[in-house]
């Protein structure tokens, strides 16, 4: 059972929930990670929205997804303005869902060096504080 | 041109409700949006325009292109006239039909009086909020095109070095322009040893941050005989839009793989006709991915494309941004659309500064990329020759 972690060594921004998304950002604090599948034409579709941009249909359903994955692309950032100067260097990353979809997310609890493209990662949940927790993603064993 | 009798209305649909507190702003422009086409007897897979005000969702038509799936734009305007704007959209629409930039133009407008603007339902937030971007520490661009960046060394093999030629190239010529903002030439050492700023893409790749602006006139062929200067004739436009296609994402191509083919269409030429690129060049992969994406070289082969000094002017195989370009001549406000077609302009003319004209140019292409390498994007082509041409 995923729980959904207080220790987050970034920022954890809270996203605004809109009709789309509450059901979505409900889960995240039960650590279940939910991606729309649509009912007709059967695709996996991120960002989570009532209507499939494949085949346009709003007949869509949210199901949990694995959080499994392998990473796509990421980059090390290292010089940013903000509230993000203090944790750089920080990972961010697309990940490829074992469903389909990529997300932009992060990858945590590694050093920035060991992360590379292809590598399998899992999902963690981590609490904004204002209702919902935000996915991120770490390294795990092939 | 008269629109008269070229283009027609043929759906519509009034959104039933009068209070929806449970829609967001974005499900009600994709309901009203799927009704008119019900009406009409026309998909989404149809719709090549879209056209919408500010009262949509998000960053102007992207968002809503991207919310709703719709991967086949051709044409799209976010032309903003208050609560005339969609007489204006259609308006836009005809003709560019008339002109056959698209042949399915949707126009939409929705919004949220009664029941308030709610968090993400209403108002300039982008539908996509919540799972990209801020969430993830995203500020600014260079983070998101270095995802691309490294995606394309992973697939390709392109390394920092040939990145760095295309800075390299825009730094010999800005030093022939007294106005550029960076005089200095710089080497592939240089650039390479320069602070990353977000792996692989160091300060060097970036290109500069200035004040400043431009402004181009376009006039019809009877006003432009009757001007005493040389003017430059418009042979082609194409435009696209790359959404992030329900996260089916490939951050290798840009849009302007569909944009480039319909300029050079309706120009009638190919890329082995042109003698001068402008390309909007926010970062050094910006170029390179253009540079394959416009037709220059085959995908993957843009690092190849830009060793041996091919972007240097005078005599390099295609001369780009002679005046130093976004990389270190002139961004004005982070945009560098405009200074793009007054470089094309200028070579068009023979009037580049001394030291880059590029001899006997006829042909010159210019390029905008706006939006995102790492996420959803629009690319403008538009190929441009001379007065005579
Ligand atoms: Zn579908």
């Amino acid at each position: 059972m995923t729980t959904v972690r207080t220790d987050s060594a970034l920022p954890v921004p809270a996203p605004i929930i809109n009709p789309d998304t509450a059901e979505y950002w409900a889960a995240t604090l039960e650590g279940r990670l939910l991606i729309t599948r649509c009912s007709q034409c059967g695709e996996a579709s991120w960002y989570p929205r009532p209507i499939c941009p494949f085949c346009h249909s709003t007949d869509t359903v949210l199901e949990q997804a694995s959080g499994r994955g392998t990473v796509y692309t990421f980059s090390v950032v290292r010089k940013v303005p903000g509230p993000w100067a203090k944790a750089a260097p920080y990972v961010l990353a697309y990940v490829e869902l074992e469903e389909g979809p990529r997300m932009m997310t992060n990858i945590v609890d590694c050093p920035v060096e060991d992360v590379s493209i292809g590598a399998p990662v899992e999902v963690a949940f981590f609490d904004t504080g204002e209702g919902s927790a935000l996915p991120r993603f770490r390294l795990v064993d092939a | 041109m008269s629109i008269n009798g070229r283009a027609f209305l043929a759906g519509a649909f009034e959104h039933p409700g009068r209070e929806l507190p449970n829609d967001s702003l974005a499900q009600i422009h994709a309901t009203v949006c799927l009704g008119a086409l019900a009406d009409a007897g026309l998909t989404m897979e149809d719709v090549d325009g879209y056209f919408c005000g500010n009262d949509a969702a998000g960053a102007g038509w992207i968002s809503m292109a991207d919310y709703m799936g719709l991967r086949n734009l051709r044409y799209m305007d976010a032309t903003e006239s208050g609560g005339a704007s969609p007489i204006y959209h259609v308006s836009h629409a005809a003709a560019a039909i008339a002109a056959g930039k698209c042949s399915v133009a949707l126009v939409s407008l929705a919004g949220k009086p009664r029941t308030g603007i709610q968090p993400g339902g209403g108002g300039p937030v982008v539908p996509e909020d919540g799972f990209e971007g801020r969430m993830y520490g995203v500020v600014g661009s260079t983070s998101t095109y270095a995802l691309a960046a490294r995606r394309h060394m992973y697939e390709y093999g392109t390394t920092s070095e040939q990145l760095a030629e295309i800075k390299v190239a825009a730094t010999i010529h800005a030093s022939h322009n007294p106005n550029a903002f960076l005089r200095k030439v710089l080497t592939v050492e240089d650039v390479v040893n320069s602070p990353l700023i977000a792996d692989p893409l160091h300060r060097a790749d970036c290109c500069v941050i200035t004040d400043g602006g431009g402004a181009v006139v376009v006039v019809s062929p009877e006003i432009a005989a009757s001007l005493p200067r040389a003017s430059v004739k418009i042979l082609g436009s194409g435009e696209a839009g790359k959404i992030v296609n329900g996260g089916r994402t490939d951050l290798t191509y840009s849009s302007a793989v569909w944009s480039a083919p319909r300029a050079f269409a309706e120009a009638g030429v190919t890329p082995a006709d042109v003698d001068y690129v402008s390309i909007y060049d926010s970062f050094t992969i910006t170029v390179l991915m253009m540079l394959e994406d416009l037709g220059f070289c085959e995908k993957g082969e843009g690092g190849r494309f830009v060793q041996d000094g091919a972007l240097v002017a005078p005599f390099g195989r295609l001369p780009f941004n002679t005046d130093g370009g976004g990389l270190a001549n002139n961004h004005p406000g982070h945009r560098g659309g405009i200074t793009k077609l007054i470089e094309a302009v200028r070579q068009l003319r023979d009037e580049a500064n001394e030291g880059v004209q590029v001899p006997d140019c006829q042909i010159a292409l210019v390029h905008g990329n706006g939006g995102d390498l790492g996420t959803r994007m629009r690319s403008a082509t538009m190929i441009l020759g001379r007065e005579d041409s």
